[in-house]
């Protein structure tokens, strides 16, 4: 991995972005290289567009990822995933939730919810659409989409599954350290099928 | 162990391992995490102050007593505390003094994009700037060292990407170092005659700082392969190195004073040298001060936001850089809105609804009143000032402008207080409105006099703000729901009409704090008695959308119940539609 491995996880403020960074990074760094997160908090924790960046490689300068410098971006929320998808290397990957969340500008109808699927077909990305919504109810569980993202994305690192959920157990609380593994588990399992193009 | 720690933690270790034994803040992004981490030590004594100035005064106390103190703030948060700290710098302290200062370029989560480096100058106290987090557990320990032998609180800059950045780091142990107190007060009182004497000692302290800036091991130049030089500080060094990994580059870790032979020996190396910092030509302008010209500096680089390898690339080559994927269409925005079940939706909802009233604004949650859908809010500066200006607002009107002040229980503490005395001692007719969460809603959910719990969670004399506002002298002052939409409003109506300053206060805690357990009974809309008017979507909640006729997200609501008071038509209960 000697170029590196850029992650950008994206969501709504309370979606869990940031724990979910810390546990992959943290993965990142058992596995022996140099990791850097970035978070950003304060404003865009109340419902605003949020991005962390998780960076591994030999040597980590910056915490930031660049434009167009992302291998994966990671997608808890529809619309932001097309808001950073300028973010993903031309060979790079997009995974995104379908779970919803109309920003204000939407509610007031200001603004459409823009058909993301569509979107994508026509930019022609590389992507894969997680149905975390009709997962999560069969959990009983809405806040563990990270977890349940995580577990899906964990599929494509070469990277052995025991240091994910040991991962998890370090960072999530005591008492949904559980369902947050089970989350992870169910999203491991989810049948890959890439969003046409 | 390597482990990975956010930059703030970082700095709170480094005062553990430092011996630090009082640490003091007020909260505010990005620095908020550094006392909060601090407090999870055994052994130091940790506070949150009503305002950056107390705490500082508190820290100032402790290092002239001959314990290690830390103090850390926002930017915005220095100007609160310039005055303690200007003179602090004339006293020196005797065990050591550091300030952490967070700056925020970019503005993630702040009001203006100040950069410290000036103040520190102009207070004529040393700058340390880490580069990531283990140079925030390392600088602080060299701070202190800094502090003690040059008797001077030292100033440790942060910016948002180093404070709130994890990187890996090594843990040491903690050493605990303390110094004797000695009554001095030729060095600890200033009055002119002994002041004289003490600004003779800063001038002399900044000259043997700059000898110390010249050696110091932070402060060192990085070899290239490339004939490309640079010269750089804090997170603009490390998108230096990303952006080009084989260039010279002198990397300060010491900013202020600076090391003048160092900078020249190593400008007289290159044709050109890029100085490249965030915010403020403060480097370069002082660099041209010394005589040196070969520096390209803000001629290509930005004054504003923050930076990035791609942005350092670009501005030195002129060269765009492709987006492979790109989105022509134009994205709905996501501002950040009040959560789902926020007390201040109430409130903000009257008042969007008031006519030819002006609401000057103030600093939390409660400034995104001013956004869509609400749009209920005239202007913001900073901590306290809305009581001011409702003031001001008011007699520049001779008093025939209506002006409706709202302010925070936490903000109202740091610095909302003076502005009530003063509307009062100068018979002021404004309302405010202090729309009391119990508890610093922005920053996290930290505690503050008004709250009764300390930073440990202790239990501890509760503030009582009613009372409190009557003792200033407001002519009303009166509790309401906040939740109670049609009622507020009238109350509110009514209450500007008296004369007086008028105090309300919306008391209800914020419906995220753990604290505040909340009966949950989760709101549904009855397609059938929907009339599909739109009014509950003007509460502007996230948890309310509208697909064909508005509906409730069953995941978001927090139960509130505000959208079933909005509704005519009795469309929302908790009844769930089977």
């Amino acid at each position: 991995m000697k170029r590196g491995l850029n992650i950008l996880v994206v969501g709504v403020g309370g979606q869990g972005n940031i724990l979910l960074s810390k546990i992959l990074g943290e993965v990142l760094l058992n596995t022996g290289y140099d990791v850097k997160i970035s978070e950003v908090h304060g404003m865009a924790q109340r419902g605003g567009s949020v991005v962390t960046y998780v960076k591994a490689a030999e040597k980590v300068f910056s915490p930031l990822i660049d434009i167009a410098q992302a291998d994966f971006i990671l997608a808890f929320e529809k619309l932001e995933a097309l808001r950073w998808l300028g973010y993903l290397k031309k060979e790079g990957t997009l995974i995104y939730s379908d779970y919803e969340i109309p920003p204000v500008s939407v509610i007031t109808g200001a603004y459409e919810y823009p058909d993301v699927e569509r979107i994508l077909r026509e930019i022609g990305v590389r992507a894969y659409k997680v149905e975390v919504k009709k997962l999560l109810s069969s959990l009983g569980n809405s806040r563990v989409q990270n977890t349940l993202m995580l577990g899906f994305f964990s599929r494509f690192l070469d990277i052995d599954e025991a240091l994910f959920k040991k991962s998890i157990e370090r960072n999530v609380k005591r008492e949904f350290i559980e369902i947050n593994l089970k989350a992870f588990e169910l999203g491991r399992r989810i049948e890959m099928c890439e969003v046409e193009k | 162990m390597k482990m990975l720690l956010l930059g703030n933690w970082a700095v709170a270790r480094g005062c553990y391992e430092a011996g630090v034994k009082v640490a003091t803040a007020y909260p505010g992004t990005p620095s908020t995490e550094i006392i909060e981490a601090i407090a999870q030590y055994d052994g130091i004594y940790c506070e949150w102050a009503p305002n950056e100035k107390v705490a500082l005064e508190v820290a100032i106390g402790a290092a002239i007593y001959g314990r290690r103190a830390i103090c850390s703030m926002k930017h915005v948060g220095l100007n609160v505390a310039a005055d303690p700290l200007f003179t602090a710098s004339y006293t020196g302290i005797n065990a050591g003094l550091l300030i952490a200062v967070a700056d925020d370029p970019g503005m993630h989560s702040s009001q203006n994009e100040q950069d410290t480096r000036n103040i520190a100058k102009a207070a004529k106290v040393p700058v340390i700037e880490p580069a990531d987090s283990q140079e925030c557990i390392d600088f602080v320990k060299i701070g202190f060292e800094i502090s003690e032998k040059f008797d001077t609180p030292v100033i440790l800059r942060l910016t948002t990407r180093v404070a709130h950045s994890q990187s890996v780091v090594e843990e040491g142990q903690r050493e605990e170092i303390e110094f004797e107190y000695k009554k001095d007060i030729q060095k600890y009182v200033m009055m002119p005659a002994m002041a004289r004497p003490r600004h003779e000692f800063v001038e002399k302290r900044l000259k043997s700082l700059k000898e110390l800036s010249e050696t110091i091991e932070i402060n060192k130049v990085e070899q290239g392969t490339q004939k490309m030089a640079f010269i750089a500080s804090g997170i603009a060094y490390q998108y230096v190195k990303e952006a080009y990994p084989d260039a010279w580059v002198l990397k300060l870790g010491m900013v202020w004073p600076l090391p003048e032979r160092l900078i020249k020996d190593f400008c007289s190396k290159f044709e050109k040298v890029y100085v490249v910092e965030e915010l403020d030509p403060f480097l370069e302008e002082n660099i041209k001060a010394i005589g040196i010209n070969n520096i390209v500096g803000k001629e290509i680089f930005k004054l504003t936001g923050e930076y990035s390898p791609s942005f350092i690339k670009k501005a030195v080559e002129t060269k765009e850089i492709e987006i492979p994927y790109k989105v022509e269409q134009k994205l709905p925005p996501r501002l950040p809105v009040l959560c789902p079940g926020c007390p201040h939706r109430g409130i903000f909802y009257v008042l969007s609804r008031l006519k030819d009233v002006i609401i000057t604004g103030d600093i939390g949650c409660y400034t995104l009143g001013a956004l869509s859908p609400f749009n209920a809010m005239d202007s913001c500066i900073c901590m306290g000032a809305s009581i001011g200006m409702a003031h001001g607002i008011s007699n520049a009107s001779d008093k025939k402008q209506k002006v409706i002040a709202v302010i925070g229980d936490s903000t109202f503490v740091h610095s909302g207080i003076t502005g009530i005395v003063d509307a009062v001692y100068n018979g002021s007719d404004i309302l405010v409105m202090i729309l009391d969460n119990s508890t610093t809603g922005m920053t996290g959910h930290q505690d503050h006099p008004a709250t009764g719990y300390t930073i440990k969670g202790q239990e501890t004399y509760k503030l009582d703000l009613v009372a409190l506002c009557k003792v200033l002298g407001c002519s009303v002052v009166e509790e309401i729901n906040p939740y109670k939409i049609n009622e507020n409003f009238e109350k509110i109506r009514k209450l500007l009409a008296v004369s007086g300053v008028k105090v309300v206060i919306a008391k209800a805690p914020c419906r995220l704090h753990r604290r505040y357990k909340f009966t949950i009974s989760k709101r549904y809309i009855d397609f059938e008695k929907c009339k599909n008017c739109k009014l509950c979507l003007r509460l502007g909640c996230p948890a309310i959308s509208i697909k064909e006729k508005p509906t409730i997200d069953e995941n978001l609501c927090l139960a509130c119940g505000m959208c079933e008071n909005v509704c005519k038509f009795g469309a929302i209960s908790t009844q769930k539609e089977q």
